[in-house]
Protein backbone atom coordinates (compact mmCIF):
# COMPACT_ATOMS: atom_id res chain seq x y z
CA UNK A 1 0.00 0.00 0.00
CA UNK A 2 1.38 2.75 -1.26
CA UNK A 3 -1.10 5.41 -1.09
CA UNK A 4 -4.17 6.46 -2.41
CA UNK A 5 -4.76 8.27 -5.91
CA UNK A 6 -7.83 10.16 -7.13
CA UNK A 7 -8.67 10.48 -10.35
CA UNK A 8 -11.90 10.62 -12.08
CA UNK A 9 -14.03 10.88 -9.10
CA UNK A 10 -12.34 7.54 -7.90
CA UNK A 11 -9.75 6.65 -5.71
CA UNK A 12 -7.46 4.02 -5.86
CA UNK A 13 -4.95 1.72 -4.11
CA UNK A 14 -2.96 -1.49 -4.00
CA UNK A 15 -3.00 -3.55 -1.57
CA UNK A 16 -0.53 -6.64 -0.55
CA UNK A 17 -2.64 -9.68 0.28
CA UNK A 18 -1.11 -9.18 4.26
CA UNK A 19 -2.85 -5.95 4.04
CA UNK A 20 -5.82 -7.11 2.82
CA UNK A 21 -6.30 -10.06 5.32
CA UNK A 22 -5.20 -6.95 8.31
CA UNK A 23 -8.20 -5.08 6.91
CA UNK A 24 -10.72 -7.44 5.91
CA UNK A 25 -9.97 -9.63 9.39
CA UNK A 26 -10.02 -6.17 11.33
CA UNK A 27 -13.34 -5.02 9.96
CA UNK A 28 -15.23 -8.30 9.99
CA UNK A 29 -14.71 -8.32 13.69
CA UNK A 30 -16.32 -4.88 14.19
CA UNK A 31 -18.82 -5.99 11.89
CA UNK A 32 -19.12 -9.39 14.00
CA UNK A 33 -19.56 -7.28 17.39
CA UNK A 34 -22.56 -4.84 15.91
CA UNK A 35 -24.46 -7.85 15.20
CA UNK A 36 -24.18 -9.62 18.20
CA UNK A 37 -25.39 -6.12 19.95
CA UNK A 38 -28.37 -5.92 17.36
CA UNK A 39 -28.78 -9.41 18.51
CA UNK A 40 -29.59 -7.88 22.13
CA UNK A 41 -32.04 -5.56 20.83
CA UNK A 42 -35.95 -6.26 22.69
CA UNK A 43 -38.41 -7.48 20.36
CA UNK A 44 -42.11 -7.08 21.08
CA UNK A 45 -45.33 -7.09 19.77
CA UNK A 46 -45.48 -3.29 19.40
CA UNK A 47 -41.99 -3.24 17.41
CA UNK A 48 -43.54 -5.79 15.44
CA UNK A 49 -46.76 -3.80 14.58
CA UNK A 50 -45.44 -0.74 14.24
CA UNK A 51 -41.80 -1.34 12.83
CA UNK A 52 -40.42 1.01 14.89
CA UNK A 53 -37.42 -0.40 16.13
CA UNK A 54 -35.92 0.05 19.50
CA UNK A 55 -32.39 -0.69 20.68
CA UNK A 56 -31.32 -1.42 24.82
CA UNK A 57 -31.87 1.36 26.71
CA UNK A 58 -28.57 0.56 28.79
CA UNK A 59 -24.75 0.98 27.25
CA UNK A 60 -22.94 -2.12 26.36
CA UNK A 61 -20.68 -3.02 28.96
CA UNK A 62 -17.58 -4.32 26.54
CA UNK A 63 -16.12 -0.65 26.59
CA UNK A 64 -14.55 -1.51 23.49
CA UNK A 65 -18.30 -1.48 22.13
CA UNK A 66 -19.20 1.52 23.79
CA UNK A 67 -16.67 3.27 22.53
CA UNK A 68 -18.77 2.88 18.99
CA UNK A 69 -21.82 3.55 20.25
CA UNK A 70 -21.23 6.42 22.66
CA UNK A 71 -24.22 8.25 25.13
CA UNK A 72 -25.91 11.17 23.67
CA UNK A 73 -25.34 12.98 27.09
CA UNK A 74 -22.55 13.84 29.54
CA UNK A 75 -21.70 15.22 33.17
CA UNK A 76 -19.33 18.13 33.01
CA UNK A 77 -15.78 16.31 33.12
CA UNK A 78 -14.76 19.19 35.44
CA UNK A 79 -17.56 19.99 37.87
CA UNK A 80 -19.32 16.58 37.37
CA UNK A 81 -22.74 18.72 36.83
CA UNK A 82 -25.22 16.60 35.19
CA UNK A 83 -29.12 17.46 34.51
CA UNK A 84 -30.70 14.82 36.31
CA UNK A 85 -33.46 15.04 33.46
CA UNK A 86 -30.74 14.37 30.80
CA UNK A 87 -29.27 12.13 32.21
CA UNK A 88 -32.60 10.33 32.67
CA UNK A 89 -33.44 10.89 28.97
CA UNK A 90 -30.16 9.14 27.89
CA UNK A 91 -31.20 5.44 27.59
CA UNK A 92 -34.79 6.37 25.93
CA UNK A 93 -31.99 8.60 23.43
CA UNK A 94 -29.92 5.35 23.04
CA UNK A 95 -33.39 2.90 22.89
CA UNK A 96 -34.04 5.61 19.82
CA UNK A 97 -30.94 6.14 17.90
CA UNK A 98 -28.80 2.53 18.32
CA UNK A 99 -30.64 0.59 16.03
CA UNK A 100 -30.03 3.22 13.47
CA UNK A 101 -26.53 3.66 13.94
CA UNK A 102 -25.98 -0.24 14.31
CA UNK A 103 -27.19 -0.15 11.00
CA UNK A 104 -24.63 2.64 9.58
CA UNK A 105 -21.54 1.23 11.21
CA UNK A 106 -22.73 -2.52 9.81
CA UNK A 107 -23.30 -0.91 6.16
CA UNK A 108 -19.83 0.46 6.21
CA UNK A 109 -18.09 -3.08 7.60
CA UNK A 110 -19.95 -4.55 4.59
CA UNK A 111 -18.85 -1.55 1.57
CA UNK A 112 -15.02 -2.64 2.73
CA UNK A 113 -15.46 -6.45 3.11
CA UNK A 114 -17.53 -5.96 -0.53
CA UNK A 115 -14.56 -3.71 -1.98
CA UNK A 116 -11.12 -5.16 -0.23
CA UNK A 117 -10.53 -8.02 -2.46
CA UNK A 118 -9.47 -11.18 0.12
CA UNK A 119 -5.88 -11.86 -2.01
CA UNK A 120 -5.13 -8.55 -2.43
CA UNK A 121 -4.48 -6.56 -5.48
CA UNK A 122 -6.05 -3.09 -6.64
CA UNK A 123 -9.41 -1.20 -4.49
CA UNK A 124 -11.17 0.93 -6.18
CA UNK A 125 -13.60 2.98 -4.85
CA UNK A 126 -16.32 5.89 -5.44
CA UNK A 127 -16.00 8.83 -3.73
CA UNK A 128 -19.65 7.37 -1.60
CA UNK A 129 -17.64 4.18 -0.89
CA UNK A 130 -14.61 5.78 0.30
CA UNK A 131 -16.30 7.86 2.90
CA UNK A 132 -17.59 4.34 4.12
CA UNK A 133 -13.94 3.14 4.09
CA UNK A 134 -13.22 6.09 6.35
CA UNK A 135 -15.43 5.43 8.64
CA UNK A 136 -14.83 1.93 8.71
CA UNK A 137 -10.73 2.19 9.51
CA UNK A 138 -12.08 4.55 11.62
CA UNK A 139 -14.46 2.52 14.11
CA UNK A 140 -11.21 -0.25 13.96
CA UNK A 141 -9.11 2.42 15.37
CA UNK A 142 -11.70 3.61 17.71
CA UNK A 143 -11.75 -0.12 18.84
CA UNK A 144 -7.89 -0.69 18.61
CA UNK A 145 -7.42 2.55 20.41
CA UNK A 146 -9.61 1.67 23.43
CA UNK A 147 -8.18 -1.81 23.58
CA UNK A 148 -4.49 -0.54 23.52
CA UNK A 149 -5.65 2.14 25.86
CA UNK A 150 -4.19 4.25 23.25
CA UNK A 151 -3.76 8.06 25.06
CA UNK A 152 -1.60 11.44 24.34
CA UNK A 153 1.46 9.87 26.11
CA UNK A 154 1.46 6.60 24.07
CA UNK A 155 5.21 6.45 22.24
CA UNK A 156 5.37 5.80 18.88
CA UNK A 157 6.99 2.50 19.25
CA UNK A 158 6.36 0.48 22.28
CA UNK A 159 9.29 -1.84 24.41
CA UNK A 160 10.21 -5.24 22.91
CA UNK A 161 8.57 -7.16 25.45
CA UNK A 162 5.22 -5.56 25.45
CA UNK A 163 2.20 -7.99 23.86
CA UNK A 164 0.72 -4.55 22.49
CA UNK A 165 3.68 -3.97 20.51
CA UNK A 166 2.06 -5.59 17.31
CA UNK A 167 -1.28 -4.13 17.80
CA UNK A 168 -0.32 -1.00 17.78
CA UNK A 169 2.16 -1.15 14.80
CA UNK A 170 -1.47 -2.50 13.01
CA UNK A 171 -3.28 0.66 14.62
CA UNK A 172 -0.51 2.98 13.62
CA UNK A 173 -0.74 1.63 10.12
CA UNK A 174 -4.51 1.87 9.77
CA UNK A 175 -3.99 5.39 10.74
CA UNK A 176 -2.07 6.07 7.90
CA UNK A 177 -4.11 4.39 5.71
CA UNK A 178 -6.99 6.58 7.29
CA UNK A 179 -5.45 10.08 6.70
CA UNK A 180 -3.90 9.36 3.19
CA UNK A 181 -7.25 8.64 2.01
CA UNK A 182 -8.79 11.75 3.68
CA UNK A 183 -6.01 14.34 2.43
CA UNK A 184 -6.78 12.30 -0.93
CA UNK A 185 -10.44 13.02 -0.63
CA UNK A 186 -9.66 16.63 0.74
CA UNK A 187 -7.49 17.62 -2.55
CA UNK B 1 2.98 10.84 13.77
CA UNK B 2 2.74 14.30 15.67
CA UNK B 3 -0.28 16.66 15.21
CA UNK B 4 -2.07 14.40 13.05
CA UNK B 5 -3.83 12.73 16.04
CA UNK B 6 -6.61 14.76 17.57
CA UNK B 7 -5.51 14.32 21.01
CA UNK B 8 -1.58 14.67 20.43
CA UNK B 9 0.31 17.36 21.06
CA UNK B 10 -0.03 19.93 17.76
CA UNK B 11 3.00 22.12 16.32
CA UNK B 12 0.09 24.73 15.45
CA UNK B 13 -0.93 26.09 18.53
CA UNK B 14 0.82 28.85 18.84
CA UNK B 15 -0.05 29.79 15.55
CA UNK B 16 -3.77 30.21 15.59
CA UNK B 17 -5.68 33.13 17.21
CA UNK B 18 -7.36 33.18 20.42
CA UNK B 19 -10.49 30.85 19.11
CA UNK B 20 -13.51 31.65 20.30
CA UNK B 21 -16.32 29.01 20.18
CA UNK B 22 -18.41 30.35 17.21
CA UNK B 23 -21.89 29.11 17.31
CA UNK B 24 -24.64 29.18 15.02
CA UNK B 25 -27.33 31.26 16.32
CA UNK B 26 -30.49 29.97 16.42
CA UNK B 27 -33.60 30.86 14.79
CA UNK B 28 -35.50 33.87 16.37
CA UNK B 29 -38.84 31.94 16.77
CA UNK B 30 -37.16 29.38 18.80
CA UNK B 31 -35.41 31.47 20.78
CA UNK B 32 -38.35 32.85 21.47
CA UNK B 33 -40.07 29.67 22.56
CA UNK B 34 -36.99 28.30 24.49
CA UNK B 35 -34.15 30.94 26.25
CA UNK B 36 -31.68 28.36 26.24
CA UNK B 37 -30.89 26.50 22.44
CA UNK B 38 -29.11 23.10 22.54
CA UNK B 39 -25.96 22.66 21.65
CA UNK B 40 -23.82 19.75 20.13
CA UNK B 41 -20.70 19.44 21.91
CA UNK B 42 -17.70 17.53 20.31
CA UNK B 43 -15.39 16.01 22.30
CA UNK B 44 -11.61 15.52 22.30
CA UNK B 45 -9.91 11.83 22.05
CA UNK B 46 -6.98 10.47 21.19
CA UNK B 47 -7.79 8.41 18.25
CA UNK B 48 -9.69 10.51 15.95
CA UNK B 49 -7.28 12.31 13.30
CA UNK B 50 -7.23 16.24 12.90
CA UNK B 51 -7.77 15.73 8.98
CA UNK B 52 -10.69 13.17 9.89
CA UNK B 53 -12.37 15.51 12.18
CA UNK B 54 -11.88 18.19 9.58
CA UNK B 55 -13.18 16.63 6.86
CA UNK B 56 -16.59 14.99 9.22
CA UNK B 57 -17.48 18.65 9.86
CA UNK B 58 -17.13 19.82 6.87
CA UNK B 59 -19.15 16.91 5.36
CA UNK B 60 -22.15 16.58 7.89
CA UNK B 61 -22.60 20.54 8.67
CA UNK B 62 -20.97 22.03 4.93
CA UNK B 63 -18.54 24.07 6.50
CA UNK B 64 -16.01 26.34 4.90
CA UNK B 65 -12.06 24.38 5.48
CA UNK B 66 -11.55 27.15 7.46
CA UNK B 67 -14.01 27.22 9.96
CA UNK B 68 -14.19 23.21 10.46
CA UNK B 69 -10.52 23.46 10.59
CA UNK B 70 -11.12 26.06 13.46
CA UNK B 71 -13.57 23.94 15.55
CA UNK B 72 -11.28 21.04 15.32
CA UNK B 73 -8.46 23.03 16.90
CA UNK B 74 -10.62 23.76 19.65
CA UNK B 75 -12.07 20.61 19.93
CA UNK B 76 -7.86 19.37 20.49
CA UNK B 77 -6.74 22.87 22.34
CA UNK B 78 -9.59 23.27 24.65
CA UNK B 79 -10.78 19.78 25.28
CA UNK B 80 -14.27 20.34 23.51
CA UNK B 81 -15.89 22.77 21.21
CA UNK B 82 -19.57 23.15 20.27
CA UNK B 83 -19.90 22.35 17.00
CA UNK B 84 -23.90 23.41 15.92
CA UNK B 85 -26.69 24.36 17.85
CA UNK B 86 -30.66 24.84 17.18
CA UNK B 87 -33.56 22.72 18.59
CA UNK B 88 -33.63 19.91 20.25
CA UNK B 89 -34.64 18.05 17.41
CA UNK B 90 -32.15 19.07 15.60
CA UNK B 91 -28.81 18.95 17.47
CA UNK B 92 -30.27 15.16 18.77
CA UNK B 93 -30.07 14.44 14.74
CA UNK B 94 -26.36 15.85 14.17
CA UNK B 95 -25.13 13.85 17.56
CA UNK B 96 -26.75 11.28 15.59
CA UNK B 97 -24.38 11.48 12.46
CA UNK B 98 -21.50 12.24 14.62
CA UNK B 99 -21.76 9.25 16.20
CA UNK B 100 -21.76 7.62 12.72
CA UNK B 101 -18.75 9.06 11.80
CA UNK B 102 -17.16 8.02 15.10
CA UNK B 103 -16.76 11.24 16.83
CA UNK B 104 -17.37 11.97 20.38
CA UNK B 105 -20.42 14.12 20.63
CA UNK B 106 -22.99 14.77 23.04
CA UNK B 107 -26.04 17.02 23.24
CA UNK B 108 -26.71 19.87 26.06
CA UNK B 109 -28.25 23.07 26.86
CA UNK B 110 -26.51 25.88 25.76
CA UNK B 111 -24.98 27.33 28.78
Amino acid sequence: MNGWTRKNGHLRAEFAPQEAAVIRGLVGQIKDMLAARADEAPVDELTELTGIRTGPATPPEDRVLGRLLPDFYRSDPETGESDEEETGAAGAMRSLHEPELLELKTGVAATVLETCPPEGGTVKLTEEQADSWMSAINDVRLALGTALDIDEDMPDELPEDDLRREHLNVYQWLTWVQDNLVEAMSS
Amino acid sequence: MVGILLGAPCENDGMTSPAEVERVQPQPEEAAFEDRPWVTVVWNDPVNLMSYVTYVLQKIFGYSKDHATKLMLDVHNKGKAAVSSGSKEKVEADVAKLHAAGLWATMQKDS
